[in-house]
């Protein structure tokens, strides 16, 4: 069985989208975002990321029930990636992030 | 059965080459079998924390498990209360523990017998002071009068 945390293979989902997009679009269409940013954290080969996604879907969710929500949505591509990891805010949090810096 | 369903599901995603090497395990186990079940549910009962993780908190073979390592370290968690599988050990159970909490990455923790998450969560939860919280309400450690053991910025 593939594991997410192990295998870097990327080839035949049929899609000739690079997958950092293929991963924003596919939670844009699903989710209402008011902030997308993604670092490829395996050194530009497509392989592990780092996504921060803000919105207001994510409101009145613990941290794990939105870190579940995007693992269904990209359910599909986390198989396929060696590391995945994310940060789910809602824009209020998100704006007190940012108000720190 | 939703589980057959994500089983199905991640055949038709993976590339033919992984397939092959999947179908012989999955010919066997479509989905997480009662056996495989009740087995995950003891384990994550063996101890107040359980985590599923790559390597040993000694010697941890992922950046990952070796981040949630150091942070029930630095918690204090004692680690008699604590119990590690190594997954690179154990092929069966690295696939199974990934469809029993429906979660898709390694590291995972488990606090008296509930899934609590992976590497992000334990870091975010560590940060904002809620996983000291549970762990003391869960009497797994004992309550400070002050955060002696908090990094400082």
């Amino acid at each position: 069985m593939a594991a997410a945390d192990e295998t870097a293979e990327l080839g035949g989902t049929g899609s000739t989208m690079s997958i950092d997009k293929r991963l924003e679009e596919k939670l844009r269409s699903n989710l209402k975002i008011d902030h997308f940013d993604i670092v490829d954290t395996s050194g530009n080969c497509g392989s592990s990321f780092a996504i921060t996604v803000v919105s207001p879907d994510f409101a009145k969710r613990m941290t794990l029930a939105r870190h579940k929500m995007v693992n269904q949505i990209l359910a599909d591509e986390i198989k396929a990636l060696h590391a995945f990891s994310q940060k789910t805010l809602t824009p209020e949090q998100w704006a007190a992030e940012k108000g720190k810096k | 059965m939703s589980l057959a369903r994500a089983g199905l599901r991640t055949l038709r995603s993976l590339p033919s080459r992984q397939v092959n090497r999947a179908t012989s395990v999955l010919a066997q186990r479509r989905w997480l079998s009662e056996e495989a079940r009740r087995q995950i549910d003891s384990h994550v009962k063996e101890a107040d924390v359980v985590v599923f993780m790559k390597g040993t908190p000694d010697h941890p073979e992922c950046g990952f498990s070796r981040a949630v390592a150091q942070i029930l370290d630095v918690q204090g968690v004692p680690r008699e209360k604590m119990k590690t599988f190594n997954i690179l050990q154990d092929a069966e159970l690295r696939t199974n523990i990934k469809e029993y909490s429906e979660w898709p990455t390694i590291p995972q923790v488990y606090v008296k017998g509930e899934f609590v998450g992976g590497a992000d969560i334990m870091y975010s939860m560590h940060k904002d002071g809620s996983l000291e919280k549970m762990l003391v309400k869960e009497e797994i450690i004992e309550e400070l009068p002050e955060l002696t053991e908090e990094p400082t910025q």
